[in-house]
Formats: structure tokens, C-alpha cells, sequence
């Protein structure tokens, strides 16, 4: 099949699902006015799907320190640090990402894209096996491509059938590497971490888990699900990104095993990309500082989360299984999907649109990410525009959409989630609203 | 021990459980096209044939399987290989 063929069997799979609306992979934002808020179309549109959870992308601490390291350092490190060397930049983000962690080693990567690539390929290898989860995002899946080891899938979430396949492997040599996740991106579920890290340690395996969606959204610190459990220390190796709850670009990969360090000389994706440039470091490590000096921000984005997960499901839609800082609506099939993501845009909300085969069991979602800059008029406002645009579609029944009932909810939950988020396990305290302004500041 | 036959006319039973219409499964079927299951679908089938056949079934030993002939013989190698 040529280039052109195989570019026309693209649009004839897609080109259905285009014509009834925008490109999601084309979209453009006109002006980026705050964490929250863009504007598209020549509308002010409420951001509900960037993953901006802190809301850290405008936080003026962290906007001003990217602006010094431009002014010291340039613009680009030009080049990758085998090449070009590394900057004492690079070296103090990572001493800062491994003090965060309480871990020895800490390596960073140009995405967490290629954090994932360039730490699960070059850890396991010829003769070694990757025991991933069936849910796992794309780019461990490309890790495994990139790996020499045999790549075996458990089902998802599941320690039982992840425990029968290390069984399996017990008598056979090489390492056994189990791959999870903390917050999985598309329904918002959390990995049974504690039964996971209890298999790997049964069978001598090692464990690595992505903490993109969960670094700054769970734990009491704040440092994922591994703290959340009380697992840190049988989580062999931790990955993450600065490009969610950190609001920049960049991968992570941390570990008490010292060994983590031959990734600097085997790992493609580590040596062979242009290294973070010097704002993006300044940036990062000013928002580390920022995450662990107000811990409030996390309270804010579990209020926000149950807010948004209570208020939908009150409507009638059908959620993901828990409240978290991904709320994804399950739709009943691709075109509906389609039409309810152009809907809301067009009403002034943008979130998310994922469809198979990027989604588990073929769902068709409509994926929000809520943040702690997030006001709660913003989510009033969104979950008012869920309501119409949702019973337009016939989605939820008229009667759930009513703007007075909704509004009555809306007031309900308002006292009922003063009681805090309990993925933090902690109470909240003080008036959330006055914590806000410090990341939530527009541009103009 | 499970013959290459009797792996195929199980795979064909438990693939027709899955599929809608009155297609005829033959070990020339091919398992995306001719079903209507989408690849992550066919991923899912084969946690029930991990389960059907008590084996682990590696990502590379089905990567380039297009039919139920050509998924029976990796099934059937996997058991042998265990056995």
C-alpha cells in the first residue's frame, strides 16, 4: 500500500467522525487567559480538559523564575546533554525531583513521553519480561516496542491475573518488570497499588509506576499514589511528568536503586533528544517548591474533583468508577461523542474527546480534567452547559437538566463537599477560597 | 494434549460467542476484518484464551496473527511449550 493509500484508508476511518465537526487534533486556541480559561473560536471557553491540576501553568513564582533562567542561561540547551553537556540546571532539578521523592537517584527526560520510553526500554531487556497493565497508556506501549524483553499484558487493575502470569515465570531467568499506573488518564481509576506492590514483592519482581496523573494530586505530599498506599518503598521505580500538575514539559524517573544510573549511557530516549531547556527547568523546580509550600491546592482540586463528579452524575450521565481529577462521561458510541464534544465547545466548554481504539473495553468517553484554579462558578456554569447540551442529545432526561433542580444541587453540594476530598485523607480547613488566587491568575 | 485441531475449533467457539451475525469461522477468518472486533477487542479475546488454555500469550508471539489459523498455531505453540 503507498504513502497515499494508506493516508486515504486514514481519512475513510476518520473523515466520517470529522464531518460532523471539528478536528480534535487541529483545534486552535486563539489566547491562553489563565489555567482555566482560552479562547476559542472567538469565545471565551472554560478549559476542562488540560490536565492543568494545580493550575500551575500561569502561578507568577514559577512564570518569573522561567524568565530568569531565560535572561541567565539562553533560550535552548541546543542539543542533547551527551552532546551538548548538562547544565548545573539540569543536575539541581533533579537533586529537587529526588528530594521531593525521598530517593537517591533521579533522572530527568525531555517528556514524560519519553521518561516512559526511555526508562521501561532500557530496564528491561533480552531476556527479561514487562508485565503490563492491558490499560496502559501509549507510551508504554511504545516502550515495550522499544524493549527487547518479552511483553506479557495482565488484565486491568487486576493482581490476581498479574500474580498467575509471574507464576508462570517463576522458574524461568531474567528480571520481571510490572508496569502500572497511578490515576489512569482516560476513566480516572486508581491502581490497586497495595495488592500490586504485594505480588511483585511475592515473586522477587520489580515494580515501576507512572504517576503522571497522580504526582501533585494524591498523597498528602502530594507524591502520587505510591505515598497514598503507603507503598513507596516497594515501588522499584517511579516515572512521571512536569507537563500536568508541575505545568511545564519534561519526564522524570526516580529510584533508590542506584543502578537507575546506566540510563544516562543505554537509554536512546535519554541521549538522543535535545535536553529540557533552561526556563522549563527554572519553571519546574519553582513549581515543585510551589506544590509543597500549599498543600491547599490539592484540597481545592478534590473539592473541584467531587464537585464536577457529583454534579454529572446527579444529571444522569454515566461517570468512570470513582471521584478524581479525570471525570470522564461514558457515551454510547463514537458519533454521540462527536457531537457532545462540538456541542459544549460551541457553548463555551472544552474538554476531551477519546474514542476507540485509544480508549479501554471500546468506550466512547468524553474525558474533563479539573483543576484547583477552577472556580466554583466555572463548574456551575460548565455543569449547566453539560445539562442543556446533554439533554439536547437526549442523553440525560429533560426533567435531570432542569435549570432550577440543578441549581438546587449545586447549592447541596456546595456544603456537602466542605468536607473535603478524601483521596487526601485529610480534613479541609479554612476558607479554600482565599487559597486560591496564588495559581489562578489571568493574563489579561 | 490439545491438538492443533481442537485449540481451533475452541477458538472458533469462544470467537463466535463474541461476534454478532452468522458469519462461518474458518481457520481463514481473518479476526479483525471479518469479525467487525476491534484490535482492542482482539487484545481482550486473548486474556480468554489465557484464561481457556491456563498459558501466558507474549505480545510478540501474536503481533503479526491476522487469522484464526495463524492465532490457533501461536495458541497451540504456547501450549506445547508449557506442556
Amino acid at each position: 500500500m503507498s504513502i497515499e493509500e494508506k493516508a486515504m484508508a486514514v481519512q475513510k476511518a476518520f473523515g466520517a467522525l470529522k464531518a460532523l465537526g471539528r478536528d480534535p487534533t487541529r483545534l486552535e486556541f486563539d489566547e491562553v487567559i489563565s489555567p482555566t480559561e482560552a479562547k476559542l473560536e472567538g469565545r471565551r471557553t472554560i478549559l476542562l480538559g488540560t490536565n492543568n491540576y494545580l493550575g500551575m501553568t500561569f502561578d507568577e513564582t514559577c512564570v518569573s523564575a522561567a524568565k530568569a533562567a531565560i535572561d541567565e542561561f539562553g533560550t535552548g540547551t541546543t542539543g542533547s546533554r551527551i552532546a551538548n553537556g548538562t547544565y548545573e540546571l539540569h543536575k539541581s532539578l533533579e537533586r529537587r525531583v529526588a528530594d521531593f521523592y525521598g530517593k537517591k537517584c533521579a533522572i530527568v527526560f525531555s517528556t514524560g513521553y519519553s521518561a516512559n520510553l526511555g526508562a521501561i526500554s532500557s530496564l528491561a531487556q533480552s531476556g527479561d519480561y514487562l508485565l503490563i497493565d492491558a490499560d496502559s497508556h501509549a507510551s508504554i506501549y511504545d516502550a515495550c516496542k522499544l524493549s527487547d524483553a518479552e511483553v506479557i499484558r495482565f488484565r486491568h487493575n487486576n493482581p490476581e491475573d498479574l500474580a498467575k502470569k509471574l507464576a508462570r515465570l517463576q522458574d524461568k531467568p531474567g528480571d520481571k518488570v510490572v508496569v502500572t499506573e497511578g490515576i489512569y488518564s482516560m476513566l480516572g481509576d486508581t491502581a490497586p497499588l497495595a495488592e500490586i506492590a504485594a505480588v511483585k514483592k511475592e515473586y522477587g519482581a520489580y515494580l515501576m509506576v507512572d504517576e503522571a496523573h497522580s504526582l501533585g494530586t494524591l498523597g498528602e505530599k502530594g507524591r502520587g499514589l505510591c505515598e497514598l498506599e503507603g507503598v513507596e518503598a516497594d515501588c522499584d521505580y517511579i516515572v512521571g511528568t512536569f507537563s500536568k500538575s508541575i505545568g511545564t514539559v519534561g519526564g522524570f524517573c526516580v529510584s533508590d536503586h542506584e543502578g537507575v544510573e546506566i540510563l544516562r549511557s543505554i537509554s536512546r530516549p535519554y541521549m538522543f533528544t535535545a535536553s529540557l531547556p533552561p526556563a522549563v527547568i527554572a519553571a519546574a523546580k519553582a513549581s515543585f517548591d510551589q506544590m509543597e509550600a500549599n498543600p491547599q491546592l490539592r484540597e481545592l482540586l478534590w473539592r473541584n474533583a467531587r464537585t464536577l463528579y457529583d454534579g454529572l452524575e446527579t444529571l444522569g450521565f454515566e461517570l468512570g468508577p470513582e471521584v478524581s481529577p479525570v471525570v470522564a462521561i461514558k457515551l454510547p458510541g463514537k458519533e454521540v461523542a462527536v457531537r457532545f464534544w462540538n456541542a459544549l465547545i460551541e457553548a463555551g466548554v472544552y474538554t476531551n474527546i477519546a474514542i476507540p481504539p485509544s480508549t479501554p473495553n471500546a468506550l466512547s468517553l468524553l474525558r474533563s480534567s479539573i483543576s484547583a484554579a477552577h472556580t466554583r462558578e466555572q463548574i456551575a456554569t460548565a455543569l449547566d452547559v453539560f445539562a442543556q447540551v446533554g439533554a439536547e442529545l437526549n442523553l440525560i432526561p429533560a426533567s435531570k437538566a432542569d435549570r432550577r433542580r440543578l441549581a438546587e444541587v449545586q447549592g447541596a453540594m456546595r456544603i456537602v463537599t466542605g468536607t473535603g476530598g478524601a483521596m487526601v485523607r485529610q480534613p479541609i480547613s479554612g476558607d479554600l477560597d482565599q487559597a486560591a488566587p496564588k495559581t489562578g491568575g489571568a493574563k489579561g | 494434549m490439545a491438538t492443533l485441531d481442537s485449540v481451533q475449533s475452541d477458538i472458533i467457539r469462544l470467537l463466535g460467542e463474541k461476534i454478532e451475525g452468522d458469519l462461518t469461522l474458518t481457520a481463514d477468518t481473518d479476526i479483525v476484518v471479518d469479525t467487525g472486533l476491534d484490535s482492542v477487542s482482539v487484545m481482550d479475546f486473548v486474556f480468554e484464551l489465557e484464561d481457556e488454555f491456563s498459558i501466558t500469550v507474549p505480545l510478540d508471539r501474536i503481533s503479526d496473527v491476522k487469522t484464526v489459523g495463524q492465532l490457533s498455531a501461536a495458541i497451540h505453540g504456547l501450549i506445547l511449550e508449557d506442556a
